[in-house]
């Protein structure tokens, strides 16, 4: 008995943080910023083997329509301001991935003209270890910001200036 | 050998007070002559011995191993020859300072650039010296002996600790 599909077919419910995370998470669009190796190996990642696309991950070449920045090869000092300016460029909400080893702590380049891992200057969500890291590697990092972008709370209700944005801690 | 190379033995006989050394090592000819005289000498390989290529000007530390801290290289090419010829000056610390090379080869623009930038030695009558390599507002001179590796800001590395 009960309710009997009164919505018909064509209509589902959810909550509004599941519909717009999915959508997110759905349409990662990285900023495709190539330093050094690293950015072979995510070109190798994009290319019809593995295949981005079909994770709705579609390169972007402009940091205006990028919500996501790889940060791919080593970060030298000289470089870090124009990573800067191309991070404060891309609209929110904005995730940062730290790919290798050089992006994530500096790497092998322990020396004056290099940044010791891009958290000194920007908000990394996931580190992908690896020099480079494989595509595999880069595939599983890009998963693991996908899960992490589900379990955000009130991220469109504080973009419409409810509230704030629950990120909850890494697990 | 060294002594028959027909560019030495005109050096020698131009430029005989301002010859320092002449070494031939595995048929590479290096020249080392005194700084005062170094334009002289770089212009007249170009014109009358036909040196007309500078394929690299660089700069070497020789920190506590010399009297005179710096040696300029400038590595030589004939093109009509096929000849090549290294010539060395050396550039003391407490004047660190050299005439352009630009003068000859315009080339030597940016090589200069990154010698002042790296080194710390400074060129007179150059064009545009300034920093090539590092930021505008770096201090320092990275390729110095006496630069810390890791920078100056850091705690240098000592090695494992276990």
């Amino acid at each position: 008995m009960g309710v009997d599909n009164p919505l018909g077919d064509n209509v589902i419910t959810t909550s509004l943080d599941l519909l717009v995370n999915w959508s997110r998470k759905s349409s990662i669009w990285p900023m495709t910023f190539g330093l050094a190796c690293c950015a072979i190996e995510m070109m190798a990642t994009g290319a019809s083997h593995n295949d981005l696309d079909r994770f709705g991950i579609i390169f972007r070449a402009s940091p205006r329509q990028s919500d996501c920045i790889i940060i791919a090869g080593t970060v030298t000092k000289k470089m870090l301001p124009v990573i800067m300016t191309v991070y404060e460029q891309m609209p929110e909400p904005k995730w940062v991935i730290a790919m290798g080893a050089c992006a994530c702590s500096g790497g092998i380049f322990d020396t004056y003209s290099v940044v010791q891992g891009i958290d000194e200057a920007l908000p990394v969500d996931v580190y992908i270890p690896g020099c480079p890291p494989r595509p595999e590697a880069l595939l599983f990092g890009l998963l693991k910001l996908q899960d992490k972008i589900m379990k955000e709370r009130n991220s469109f209700g504080n973009a419409i200036g409810l509230g704030e944005r629950y990120i909850p801690e890494a697990a | 050998m060294a002594e028959n190379n027909r560019a030495v033995l005109k050096l020698k006989e131009k430029f005989a007070a301002s010859i320092i050394d002449v070494v031939e090592f595995r048929g590479e000819v290096t020249v080392t002559v005194a700084k005062s005289a170094i334009i002289e000498v770089l212009s007249f390989l170009k014109h009358s011995l036909t040196y007309n290529l500078l394929t690299d000007l660089t700069a070497v530390d020789y920190l506590g191993k010399k009297e005179e801290r710096f040696m300029m290289v400038y590595q030589l090419y004939s093109i009509p020859n096929k000849d090549r010829l290294r010539i060395k000056t050396p550039v003391a610390e407490t004047d660190c300072i050299i005439p352009t090379a630009t003068t000859v080869w315009k080339t030597a623009n940016w090589l200069e650039r990154e010698v002042f930038d790296l080194f710390g030695i400074n060129f007179t009558g150059h064009p545009d010296l300034r920093r090539i390599l590092m930021t505008d507002d770096w201090i320092g001179h990275p390729l110095r002996k006496d630069y810390p590796l890791q920078g100056p800001d850091r705690e240098p590395y000592k090695g494992r600790l276990s």
